[in-house]
């Protein structure tokens, strides 16, 4: 239960902290918070060379507002993205989600970027991400490198970023002022690695009938994923379409089974899901019409 | 300044520990957690489970509860940390301990500085927790003793007798 022997780094810019990954590349592991790292650390399911310590480097801790997009740093704990007030007006499907994430006392010091470039495949951040159609941005010494969530988690605990690339932010679409959202989850034990999890993005038309959804779901396959959504533009917004989804989408998962549940299990908890957070986010959104 | 550290190498630490300066020395891979134990000899720090599930070793890193085993010492030069001895001065306990003191808080106790630790800062945050969200804040510690029903009413009486002023 100790980590195998590591050289550490704390470089103090993001050029030297470049040079450090590119060097070492495979060998390499890039520690903040340590929530995910440390476990994976001292069980020795990991076993660097080195260690790259960005928890103080400057610059990678921002919430910015850019127009009609959010970016968040790789390092900002997710404690203090939960109190932003910028996240609960702008990313509120984020807000709703970050109470999930692990406990008081791991968001007090895990990442948004910590969380992402970990990629465990029932992570609420990587499920927000995928949802919400974000944008991880990637740095290397070779140049930077913008990918859309959907595309970046290819595998549980796999990404397609590169050994000698680093993730320094995450860029979100800013949500619209009449959009609807909900996040809801099932774990044995409030905190714990969701058995499964569903979150929506709900916008409705002119005549009160879906106009755009959003819906991601997270713990049923060996990533988060995004549910094609584009037919029921035009549906009617209610229990009818919300049930419909949830049955037709839980019927076509093949989820991961495990110590924990079974795949029906998991299929119906998604089933239920669904049709939750369908039906919240379009309550959500009828309020704000 | 940047920092490295060989795999090998022993690299001076410094804390504030309960208000006083403290150092050690620390290879890149000792975790905070034993730093603090067998470096500067803060034994109530309790080692559980070693990947930040249990909660035992939770410490105060300028005020805000965490996990001290997925953190390691060379990491925190600088930080300011508090643990259970902190709490209050030898020999005395303050509100909080009182409380599980009298409703039962605890029985074995390995537990208990984690979750001591914790709801200081918690209720710092949230001075009139309703009992969803003292059950919310304890999810994230391991109590196989009390059937935890103690802990929850030592902190919402120990809530209740701050707000008062005590």
């Amino acid at each position: 239960m100790k980590p195998v022997a590591f050289e550490y780094c704390r470089p103090d810019t993001l050029a030297e902290a470049l040079d450090l990954l590119g060097e070492r590349r495979e060998e390499a592991a890039v520690l903040a918070g340590g929530m995910s790292l440390g476990p994976m650390l001292n069980l020795r399911m990991v076993r660097p060379r080195r260690v790259i310590d960005i928890s103080r480097l400057a610059g990678l801790d921002g919430i910015e507002v850019r127009r009609d997009r959010i970016v968040t740093g790789a390092t900002v704990i997710q404690a203090d993205a939960l109190e932003s007030p910028i996240i609960r007006k702008e990313l509120p499907l984020l807000a709703l989600a970050l109470p999930w994430v692990g406990h008081f006392q791991t968001r007090n010091a895990g990442t948004l970027g910590g969380s992402v470039a970990h990629a465990d495949p029932s992570a609420e951040i990587p499920l927000c991400a995928v949802t919400s159609d974000a944008t991880i941005v990637l740095r290397s010494r070779r140049r930077e490198r913008r990918v859309r969530a959907g595309e970046f988690f290819v595998g549980a605990l796999s990404t397609v970023r590169q050994a000698d690339e680093l993730v320094v932010a995450i860029d979100w679409p800013r949500a619209s002022a009449d959009e609807g959202h909900a996040f809801e989850e099932i774990a044995q034990r409030h905190g714990d690695f969701a058995i499964a999890a569903a979150a929506c993005e709900v916008v409705l038309d002119g005549d009160g009938r879906i106009g755009r959804l959003a819906l991601g779901l997270g713990g049923v396959a060996d990533r988060p994923i995004a549910v094609d959504t584009r037919e029921l533009a035009g549906a009617m917004a209610d229990g009818g379409t919300a049930g419909a989804l949830a049955r037709r989408t839980a019927a076509d998962l093949d989820p991961m089974e495990d110590h924990v549940a079974s795949a029906d299990y998991r299929r119906a908890l998604a089933r239920v899901l669904i049709e939750r957070v369908v039906l919240r986010a379009i309550e959500a959104a009828k309020g704000k019409a | 300044m940047s920092v490295r550290v060989a795999p090998d190498q022993k690299q001076r630490v410094t804390l504030t520990v309960n208000g006083k300066a403290r150092t050690g020395f620390a290879e890149p891979r000792m975790l905070l957690t034993d730093f603090l134990r067998h470096e500067l000899q803060a034994f109530g720090v309790h080692v559980g489970c070693e990947h930040g599930v249990c909660g035992a070793c939770t410490v105060l890193v300028g005020g805000k509860a965490m996990r001290s085993c997925t953190r390691y010492a060379v990491q925190m030069d600088g930080a300011e940390i508090t643990t259970v001895e902190g709490l209050a001065d030898p020999g005395t306990l303050n509100v909080l301990q009182q409380a599980f003191s009298q409703r039962h808080g605890l029985q074995c106790g390995f537990c208990t500085p984690g979750i001591l630790l914790s709801t200081t800062h918690f209720l710092r945050k949230n001075t009139a927790p309703s009992e969803a969200e003292v059950r919310d804040m304890l999810s994230g510690h391991i109590c196989r003793c009390t059937g935890y029903a103690g802990i929850v009413a030592a902190i919402m009486d120990a809530a209740e007798r701050i707000r008062r002023g005590e």
